[in-house]
C-alpha cells in the first residue's frame, strides 16, 4: 500500500532539506576559500535574522497579530544570555554547552517577556497589540540602557545608576548602561546558528501541524467562530507569542554573543521593522518564505556595498512593504497579476506539452 | 515653584501632543485604521516650515502656512495611494503598508535633506516671567496652548454644526449607511486626512518652536506618544484627543523630573499598557461590544 504523506510534513522536510544543503553548501565554500572574510562575519547574523523571521512570522503569519516589539525580546536573549555565558565561565567550561546554556537561558527570558506582555496584552487585538508590542520594545531598551549589572565573589550585582553600582575589586562590569555590554567572549559559530535554525524549524512546524497549531490558524481565521467552538483564545494566542519570543530570545544570546560588544539600542523599532520587512516579502505564514527572505535581504545589501546602494536601502524596503500589500490585499490588483500568472502558467504548459 | 514649572511644561507639551492625537483620532474614528504615518507627516511639516524661514527667509506665518499646504496635499496623496486600495482589506495589511508609508517618509526625508540634525528657529522668542528667576511661562507655550484650544473649539464647532462636519461624523457611526443616504465616503475620508495632516503640520511647527532639533526621525517618537495620547482620552473621541494629549504631556513631565530622564519613554508606555488594561476604551471613548 502507497504510504500517504501529509502534504505539511512533506513542505517540513523540505525545508529541513534546504537548510541542511545550505549549511553544507557554505561550508564546503568556506573549506574551499571561496567566501570573503567579510561575508563569513555575516553567517552567523543571518541565521539570527532568519530565526528572527521565522519566529515573527508564527506571531504575524500565523497566530495573525501584528508585532512590533520582536527586537525587544531579541534584546531581552541578548543581554540575559550575555550575562549567563559570563557567569557559567567557571561552570561550564566546554564552549558549545556554556553557548547553549546561554542561548537556552537567552530563550527563557524571551519566554519571560512574552508572557510578561502576553498575557495582559493579547486580551487586545490588532491595531492597540501592535502599539503596545511597539511600547514595550521601547521600555525595554529604555530599561537596559540606565542598567548595570555586573558579578564579583558575592554574586550578581544590578543597578539602575553608576553611582549604586559598587562591586568589589575582582569583580567585572558585564552591562555598564548606556555603553551595553562589553568585553564579551565571542562564542557564537556558524554550527550553532545552523543548528538553532533546525531547533526552530523543528518547533514551530510541529507547532502548526499539531492541534494547537489548528487552533491558533482557527483564531486568525475567524476569532468568533474559532471561540464558539470551544477554542481557548488566550491560551492558543498566549502559546503563540511565548514561544515567537522564546525563539527570538535564542536568536537574540546567539546574535549578542557573536560581538565583543552590544547596545540596547541595536535592537530598536527599526530592527522590528527589518525583520517584518522578511516577514512579509517572504509571504505571511510561509516558513520557507521568511528563511529565504531573511538570509537574502540582510546578505544582499553586504553584496552591492559596491554599488552604493545602502543608502537607499530602508527606502526600498518601505517601497517594497507597501507594494506587497497593495498587491497582494486590493482586488483589482490581485485579479491583474493573478491573470497574468494564469497566462504565464498556461504557457509553461502549452510548451511542455 | 519647580512644581509648577513642571505643570506649566507639561501643560505645553500636552497641548502639541493633543493636536498630534486629533489626527490619529480623526482617522481611526473613520477609516478605522492606525496611520502610522502621521508622525512623520509632522516632521515633513517642521521640514518645510524650517526651509521656508531659515533658507528663502519667509516670516514665520508664511512658513506655517506653507508647512500646512503641503503636509495637507501629503496626507491626501498618501491616502488615495496607499491606503485607499486598501479599503476592504484586513486590518493587518493596511497597518503594514501604513508602516511603511512612514519609512518611505522618513528614509525619503533622509536622502533628500541629510541625516543631520538641523537647528530649527522658534517662531516666537523670549518668556513671559511671573515670579523672577522662580517662575516664566515661555511665549512658544502659551503660543502651544492657544493653539490647542482654538484647534479644539474649531473642530468641535466643525464636526457640530457644519454639514462637511455632519458627514464626518455620519461616516464614523457607520459608512454604508452613510453611503446610501447620498455621501460621498471616499471624499469624506480625504477630508479627514487633510485636516489630520494640517494639525500635523501646526504641532510639527510648535514642536520644533519648542524643543528645536530637526531630524527625519523627529517625527516618529511623539507620534507615538501621541497615539498613546489618543488612546487614553478614548480613541475617537475629540475632546479625549484634549484630555488625554495634557495628562500625557504632564505625566512626561513628571516622570523626567521626578523619576528619571532615561526612563520617560518608559513612565509614557507603561501608562498606555495600564490604560488599555484597566479601560480599554480610555478615559472618554464608547465601549462597542463586537457583534457577531
Amino acid at each position: 500500500m502507497k504510504k500517504k504523506v501529509n502534504k505539511n510534513s512533506l513542505n517540513g522536510f523540505i525545508n529541513y532539506g534546504i537548510v541542511v544543503a545550505a549549511y553544507v553548501v557554505i561550508r564546503a565554500m568556506i573549506g574551499g576559500g571561496m567566501v570573503s572574510n567579510s561575508l563569513q562575519s555575516l553567517l552567523v547574523p543571518a541565521c539570527c535574522y532568519v530565526v528572527m523571521a521565522v519566529s515573527l512570522n508564527l506571531t504575524v503569519g500565523i497566530l495573525g497579530e501584528l508585532s512590533l516589539g520582536h527586537a525587544g525580546f531579541m534584546s531581552l536573549g541578548a543581554f540575559s544570555g550575555i550575562v549567563a555565558s559570563i557567569m557559567l565561565q567557571e561552570a561550564i567550561p566546554f564552549i558549545p554547552l556554556r553557548l547553549a546554556a546561554s542561548m537556552a537561558i537567552g530563550a527563557l527570558a524571551g519566554a519571560l517577556g512574552g508572557a510578561i506582555v502576553g498575557v495582559p496584552v493579547l486580551r487586545l487585538q490588532g491595531d492597540y497589540l501592535a502599539i503596545v508590542t511597539l511600547a514595550f520594545g521601547q521600555i525595554i531598551k529604555n530599561i537596559i540602557m540606565v542598567l548595570y549589572v555586573g558579578v564579583d565573589e558575592t554574586g550578581i550585582h544590578v543597578a539602575a545608576s553608576s553611582d549604586r553600582f559598587v562591586l568589589a575589586d575582582d569583580g567585572v562590569a558585564i552591562i555598564k548602561g548606556p555603553m551595553g555590554a562589553v568585553g564579551v567572549t565571542k562564542l557564537a559559530s556558524f554550527t550553532a546558528g545552523f543548528i538553532l535554525i533546525l531547533v526552530t524549524l523543528l518547533v514551530v512546524q510541529n507547532l502548526v501541524s499539531s492541534r494547537a497549531g489548528r487552533a491558533i490558524m482557527a483564531l486568525r481565521d475567524n476569532r468568533i467562530a474559532a471561540e464558539s467552538v470551544g477554542i481557548n483564545v488566550t491560551k492558543y494566542k498566549l502559546m503563540a507569542f511565548v514561544i515567537s519570543a522564546a525563539l527570538a530570545g535564542a536568536a537574540g544570546a546567539l546574535f549578542g554573543l557573536n560581538y565583543s560588544s552590544t547596545v540596547a539600542s541595536k535592537f530598536d523599532f527599526n530592527t522590528s521593522i527589518l525583520v517584518l520587512v522578511f516577514v512579509v516579502l517572504g509571504g505571511l505564514g510561509s516558513i520557507r518564505g521568511s528563511m529565504i527572505a531573511a538570509a537574502l535581504l540582510y546578505v544582499l545589501p553586504e553584496l552591492l556595498r559596491s554599488f552604493d546602494i545602502a543608502e537607499y536601502r530602508m527606502l526600498i524596503y518601505a517601497i517594497i512593504l507597501i507594494l506587497v500589500m497593495l498587491v497582494t490585499n486590493n482586488p483589482t490588483m490581485k485579479t491583474f497579476f493573478g491573470s497574468l500568472l494564469k497566462k504565464s502558467k498556461k504557457k509553461k504548459e502549452g510548451a511542455g506539452a | 515653584m519647580s512644581f509648577l514649572n513642571n505643570v506649566i511644561t507639561g501643560i505645553s507639551l500636552g497641548s502639541i501632543y493633543a493636536i498630534i492625537a486629533l489626527g490619529y483620532t480623526m482617522v481611526y474614528g473613520i477609516a478605522k485604521m492606525l496611520n502610522f504615518a502621521h508622525g512623520d507627516v509632522i516632521m515633513v511639516g517642521a521640514y518645510m516650515a524650517f526651509f521656508a524661514m531659515g533658507r528663502f527667509e519667509l516670516p514665520a506665518i508664511a512658513g506655517v502656512l506653507l508647512a500646512v499646504v503641503v503636509c495637507t496635499a501629503l496626507g491626501i496623496v498618501i491616502e488615495r495611494l496607499a491606503y485607499k486600495p486598501l479599503r476592504q482589506a484586513p486590518s493587518l495589511a493596511v497597518l503594514i503598508t501604513a508602516i511603511g508609508v512612514s519609512y518611505f517618509l522618513q528614509n525619503g526625508a533622509q536622502i533628500l535633506w541629510g541625516a543631520a540634525t538641523k537647528t530649527f528657529t522658534p517662531i516666537v522668542n523670549g518668556t513671559l516671567v511671573l515670579v523672577p528667576e522662580q517662575l516664566s511661562i515661555s511665549y512658544v507655550a502659551i503660543l502651544s496652548v492657544v493653539c490647542c484650544i482654538v484647534v479644539m473649539i474649531g473642530l468641535t464647532l466643525f464636526t457640530t454644526r457644519t454639514k462637511m462636519g455632519k458627514t464626518m461624523r455620519a461616516c464614523s457611526e457607520d459608512k454604508a449607511a452613510a453611503q446610501l443616504m447620498g455621501i460621498n465616503v471616499d471624499a469624506t475620508i480625504s477630508m479627514t486626512f487633510a485636516i489630520g495632516s494640517a494639525l500635523a503640520a501646526i504641532a510639527g511647527v510648535l514642536m520644533c518652536s519648542a524643543y528645536p532639533v530637526l531630524s527625519p526621525t523627529t517625527g516618529s517618537m511623539p507620534g507615538i506618544r501621541a497615539f498613546t495620547a489618543a488612546v487614553f482620552g478614548g480613541i475617537g473621541s475629540i475632546p479625549g484627543a484634549l484630555l488625554g494629549g495634557i495628562l500625557l504631556g504632564i505625566i512626561e513631565t513628571f516622570g523626567k523630573a521626578y523619576i528619571s530622564t532615561d526612563l520617560s519613554d518608559a513612565v509614557v508606555f507603561a501608562v498606555l499598557i495600564i490604560v488599555l488594561l484597566v479601560k480599554p476604551a480610555g478615559l472618554m471613548g464608547k465601549y462597542v461590544p463586537e457583534k457577531v
